[in-house]
């Protein structure tokens, strides 16, 4: 039996394009995996059977045509925020689960042009608004490394499905840390870009000004690759920045000798609801490696971050009380039953089709939006922002690179936060600034650390970088994975 | 920053949200807990500071004024919950 789940993309890619596997062999053989270990895990929501064999034949084609891009062939899965022509996009509410999209993201459409085969549609908390991927009308994912754990949120299925080797790559998105803590959580590496890099057309809106998707796969080296085929300029999303693309693995390889790393000194921090000790411990060592490598590490300054949280929980549920006024059971998504007037329409099928969590930041927002108060709240966040990317301008002329934790500790368990939704947010404190600025940021997996229930589980670093400058954090993350192997490293039931 | 349930009933009609009343006790203390973590950004003076709408000074894109959307009505309406004729079906609205 071929193990090619224990082979990257990288290599999958090459053996594809040397003709030592064909895609439809590769398709079935993931397809298999899902079918057999799924069920412990809940990490799709829709298999894509049929459609992904199709697409491998035609790939097969291509391939043997010759001068067939690098991704040709490779199965992958897509988080299903995305819309994806004639397959389901639930987008994790019950509000979507008869939706059948009409058209193609551009994500999806870039990934399909590249000859990318689509598996199916990953689990993720309803509309993005998670970080537990407890939220989802379809259940809880389950981490691979613990089944008791949460595999982290928003994207938690994708980060489930790469971690499991279900299937060698996924797309996600990343408003608040959506790609980074589950990729942290469950031991993968994600990549979220530049604010308007990778374009937002059919990637369902949660908060406009934040939302950005990327790759999460199994090295960074990975990541350059599908980073290369979803990143462009496209006219259909009025934020998406006209600005080249460069090849992302082309700079993978360049030495780290003189790199300089700061590192916020507010993250480092002892205080409480901070860094477990654990977590900081195996944050250390990483660094330490780094120095080893030659790069140089400096304390840096970041006064604002500790605001983060507290400014995207007016940004983020305004933007999306905004967005998710379109759901109004008029021209698709859930309908409630016998409608009395066109008012109990529009109330009952949100009320019933939408879950706790997107209520209360439905809620949130519009209070944060409504009359009087907007000044005391959407303003005065929008002019923190403005120092909290402040702080990183003045920090990168300092260093080169960002490094953080991901995550305050690792994967907690299912059900210890559902009945907080405070402490639930804070475990983001250590990404949200980031998207707050619309830089690019990585998380690497670099070691285990327990959980509050004793379980060793992973821990994820996040590399931060200046507007556009992924290649730096891909190089700086691949780097580090030639002489590491945490991120080759499977969970014990999926081996 | 306290949220009572007379408030939430008012949030949730703005909002276009029904809400059960059993429900409405757990939302109040939900709110009021997130605002209370919001208001943390009171501590810092903004006096001055230019609010962020775009992580870059870009201004929005225009095009030009031609067609650019093709006819899919049919496509899309039969994705609707409710169609006759072309047009989406509601209840009545004028009596």
């Amino acid at each position: 039996m071929s193990m090619y789940h224990t082979k990257s993309v990288t290599e999958l890619s090459a053996m594809l394009q040397a003709g030592e596997v064909s895609s439809v062999e590769l398709t079935q053989y993931f397809l298999e995996r899902i079918k057999s270990s799924d069920d412990k895990l809940n990490s799709f929501i829709t298999v894509c059977e049929e459609d992904a064999l199709a697409q491998a034949k035609e790939s097969d084609e291509k391939l043997k045509a010759g001068n067939a891009p690098a991704l040709t062939g490779v199965p992958i899965a897509h988080k299903d925020i995305f819309c994806t022509d004639g397959v389901k996009t639930s987008c994790g509410s019950k509000m979507l689960d008869n939706f059948i999209s009409p058209y193609d993201a551009t994500v999806v459409a870039n990934m399909r042009n590249a000859g990318v085969v689509m598996l199916g549609k990953t689990n993720m908390d309803e509309f993005a608004m998670g970080s537990s991927n407890e939220t989802s009308f379809y259940g809880v994912v389950k981490n691979p490394w613990n089944l008791k754990a949460v595999p982290g949120g928003s994207s938690g299925g994708s980060a489930a499905a790469v971690s499991a080797r279900l299937a060698p790559a996924s797309t996600g998105t990343d408003t608040g840390g959506s790609i980074r803590q589950p990729a942290a959580f469950c031991g993968i590496t994600g990549l979220k870009p530049t604010y308007g890099r990778v374009s937002r057309f059919g990637m369902i809106a949660f908060a406009s000004s934040l939302d950005q998707a990327g790759p999460m796969g199994q090295s960074a080296s990975d990541c350059a690759l599908l980073l290369n085929a979803m990143a462009g300029f496209d006219e259909k999303d009025s934020t998406s920045i006209e600005k080249e693309v460069p090849d992302y693995s082309a700079d993978l390889d360049k030495p780290l000798q003189g790199l300089r790393i700061g590192l916020p000194k507010e993250y480092f921090a002892h205080s409480e609801g901070g860094m477990d000790a654990e977590v900081e411990a195996t944050i250390k060592a990483a660094l330490d490696q780094y120095q080893a490598m030659g790069a140089e590490l400096i304390e840096i300054e970041l006064p604002n971050s500790g605001i983060s949280v507290p400014v995207y929980y007016v940004v983020a549920p305004a933007e999306c009380s905004t967005n998710l006024s379109r759901f109004d059971g008029v021209r698709y998504g859930y309908r409630c039953e016998d409608p009395k007037d066109l008012n109990d329409l529009y109330t009952r099928s949100r009320g019933e089709a939408f879950g706790a969590e997107v209520q209360r930041r439905i809620m949130v927002g519009t209070y944060a939006l409504s009359s009087g108060y907007y000044d005391a709240y959407y303003l005065k966040a929008q002019q923190l922002r403005h120092l909290i990317s402040d702080d990183f301008t003045r920090a990168y002329e300092k260093v080169d690179v960002i490094m953080a934790p991901a995550t305050p500790e690792t994967a907690f368990n299912i059900g210890e936060k559902t009945d907080d939704p405070i402490s639930m947010y804070l475990s983001d404190i250590y990404t949200i600034a980031v998207n707050l600025a619309g830089i690019p940021a990585m998380s690497i997996p670099v070691g285990f650390a327990n959980n509050s229930s004793g379980e060793s589980m992973p821990v994820g670093m996040q590399i931060i970088g200046n507007h556009f400058e992924e290649a730096k954090l891909l190089n700086v993350a691949h780097k580090y994975q030639q002489v590491t192997d945490w991120h080759t490293r499977l969970p014990e039931e999926f081996k | 920053m306290s949220i009572e349930v007379d408030e939430v009933k008012k949030i949730a009609k703005l909002a276009c949200l029904s809400v059960d009343d059993a429900d409405l006790p757990s939302y109040a203390t939900n709110l009021s807990n997130i605002l209370d973590l919001v208001a943390q950004m009171n501590a810092i003076d903004t006096t001055g500071v230019t609010p962020m709408s775009h992580p870059f000074d870009v201004v929005q894109r225009l095009r030009e004024d031609v067609v650019t959307e093709t006819d899919r009505r049919e496509e899309f309406q039969a994705i609707a919950p409710n169609t006759e004729d072309g047009l989406y079906l509601v209840p009545k609205v004028i009596e």
